[in-house]
């Protein structure tokens, strides 16, 4: 670090001003404050409270609570064992207060969950939806690509292509779902044309899912598009003119000279992409509501919410560990995440 | 430039790139031209099977749409919507100012550790949120209220602001502070006239993201609402497809509505938005 001389001598004994720097270590933390309140109580301690409620079973009520009348032969804890009952039995009382109902089962829900087919299927379609949803990463490569030009009005063409992504995905699951209208969307009129059978894809067991998937792609991949347009812009224009002297073209330039420059824009894109594939809840929930049959496009984030807001009663515990598997699944991503920017930082 | 401009091949190229530029973006935009023509046929066409064809009775116009605006709870979802987000998008974004400008400007122990929370907070599954979230506002007695909405996607956004403005924070020429501090300028001045003006870019650009997520959102919709007096858009669109099962020329008049909010921020904000969506990363 080059040092700075000046005229006027720097006084080194000089004590800083006391106010000066309590200010300076106490102004962060009043900065960080609100939104440390904020975010402890809506998204920290959650997280842990969800681990906890995934070793209960909780149905999501309160029960009023009761205690012994003074001068009964009740006592309160006879009153609390009776539970509701304790309404119509003399001698107890409600306390005004209302306590938690639910009941320690240890780790019972992991145990149910082994053994649920649901959770399986859900599973298995996660995985489905992680390995197909990075098809969106080399097809937003492949339009950025095509779209890289300066001809006129090309700037309102690459708005026109990321169009998707800024449409809601409830939009997107109804539009697609007209689409795939098994007697008359626009998929079947189309196969008819070339004598194609009739399908009904959001109906079937082996293509439903597929079906979503692809819904799913095509704001997915006009994100990665974006990405990688934005990437190209800041590609050295020497490098490629230098590697275009020595004969490179092509798939070749691209692999050795572009990609490695567009590492940055990539690396956002598998982290939006995967994020965006555990995230599938919208599409599934308008396109099929988790069917046909029971749960077959269903993945865990559509499962967790099936089961604890169920109709047939709530199973706020069954959820709840859902939703931890899928955490611990969606953990070993941020943790990657997390490593490279710490790397990044240290330099 | 990669791939070589289209200027340096022939002639030839050129006229067929031209060409087949609008034909590819009609193919990549059909799903959507289908909402738009569905929206201006005539009901009837879809009780007779005329779905993609031309309609027999001539077009609607607009009168699909004034139907879903006078007939249906449309209104009271969109501004139910705007209600949401609006607020939204100016809490996360304070927030976040001031968690950028303490993370990125100053240095004190557990800086990074507490900037590595609200990435991780951002990227976390919503689900292991929801049944802690949901029992939380319920007990706040503002289940399936507008506020209650509002307070957990500010909270949650906050995440994700913080490690936008925090890099962009980081990039600013930290003399700038200094030489202020010097001056004896105290740190809330310095953040309020030294740093927030320079910081106008971000703010802009985390404005129309967190509008497009908030207005989206559809799993914390119906998580955390359930009538229409408070429910968004989004849920709204599916009371909508129960009480019009079947009505395409509704639903898809009604999607477009709802389409229209983020789709207008997008193209009036679209340099902020595109730098806001590549998280700073790529320039």
């Amino acid at each position: 670090m080059a040092s700075v001389t000046t005229d006027t001598p720097i006084h080194n004994n000089d004590p800083a001003p006391r106010a000066k720097i309590s200010q300076q270590a106490i102004a962060p933390w009043l900065f960080l404050l609100p939104a440390f309140l904020f975010f402890a109580v809506y998204v920290i301690i959650p997280i842990f409270q969800s681990f906890y409620i995934s070793a209960y079973e909780w149905n999501g009520l309160y029960s009023p609570e009761y205690r012994a009348v003074a001068g009964s032969e009740m006592t309160d804890l006879e009153c609390t064992e009776l539970g509701n009952r304790a309404a119509r039995t003399e001698g107890c009382e409600p306390t005004g207060e209302n306590v938690w109902t639910g009941e320690y089962v240890g780790f019972e829900n992991y145990r149910n969950l082994w053994t649920d087919p649901f959770f399986w299927t859900s599973l298995k379609n996660n995985v489905l939806w992680l390995l197909l949803y990075f098809l969106a990463i080399p097809g937003g490569l492949f339009i950025s690509l095509f779209l890289n030009q300066k001809v006129f009005g090309m700037r309102l063409y690459k708005s026109l292509f990321f169009f998707p992504f800024v449409l809601s995905q409830v939009v997107v699951g109804l539009v697609f779902s007209w689409f795939y209208l098994p007697n008359e969307g626009l998929l079947n009129e189309v196969l008819s044309w070339f004598n194609g059978p009739r399908t009904n894809i959001l109906g079937s067991n082996d293509y439903a899912t597929y079906g979503i998937i692809a819904a799913g792609l095509w704001p997915q991949t006009a994100y990665c598009m974006i990405l990688y347009l934005t990437g190209l812009n800041a590609v050295d224009p020497e490098q490629i003119e230098a590697a275009r002297l020595d004969g490179a073209k092509g798939p070749k330039m691209l692999w050795y000279v572009v990609l490695p420059q567009l590492w940055p824009a990539t690396f956002i894109a598998i982290v939006v992409t995967v994020i965006g594939a555990l995230r599938s809840f919208d599409l599934i929930t308008i396109m099929t509501n988790g069917g046909p049959g029971f749960y077959n496009t269903s993945v865990l984030a559509f499962y967790m919410y099936d089961v604890a807001l169920s109709e047939f009663g709530f199973r706020m515990g069954y959820g709840s560990a859902i939703a931890v598997i899928l955490f611990l699944i969606m953990m070993v991503y941020i943790a990657g995440f997390l490593w490279k920017m710490w790397r990044d930082e240290k330099g | 430039m990669f791939p070589r401009p289209i200027e340096q091949y022939n002639p030839g190229a050129r006229v067929a790139y031209q060409a087949v530029l609008p034909v590819v973006l009609l193919l990549w935009l059909i799903p959507l031209l289908a909402v738009m023509w569905f929206s201006i046929k005539p009901g009837e066409d879809f009780t007779t099977g005329n779905y993609w064809g031309w309609p027999e009775n001539g077009f609607q116009g607009i009168a699909n749409y004034m139907t879903v605006f006078t007939q249906s709870a449309m209104p009271q979802y969109l501004w139910n919507s705007v209600i949401i987000t609006v607020p939204t998008m100016f809490g996360a974004v304070a927030l976040s100012c001031m968690t950028g400008f303490a993370l990125g400007v100053y240095r004190f122990k557990g800086n990074l550790l507490i900037f590595f929370m609200f990435v991780a907070g951002n990227f976390v599954p919503f689900q292991i949120l929801m049944v802690p979230v949901r029992d939380l506002t319920d007990q706040m007695g503002l289940y399936d209220t507008r506020l209650g909405l509002i307070l957990f996607h500010v909270a949650f956004q906050t995440g994700f602001c913080t490690l936008f403005m925090r890099n962009f924070i980081r990039a600013l020429p930290r003399a700038l502070i200094e030489a202020a501090r010097v001056e004896g300028i105290s740190e809330w001045r310095i953040f309020w006239f030294v740093v927030l003006p320079l910081m106008k870019p971000a703010i802009a650009a985390l404005c129309v993201l967190i509008f497009t997520f908030i207005w989206n959102d559809f799993f914390w919709a119906v998580v955390l609402t359930q009538s229409p007096e408070s429910q968004p858009v989004t849920a709204g669109i599916t009371a909508f497809n129960g009480q019009y099962r079947a009505m395409y020329h509704l639903m898809s008049a009604g999607s477009i509505v709802a389409a229209i909010p983020p789709v207008a921020m997008f193209f009036l904000m679209q340099k902020h938005f595109i730098a806001g969506l590549t998280l700073g990363a790529v320039k």
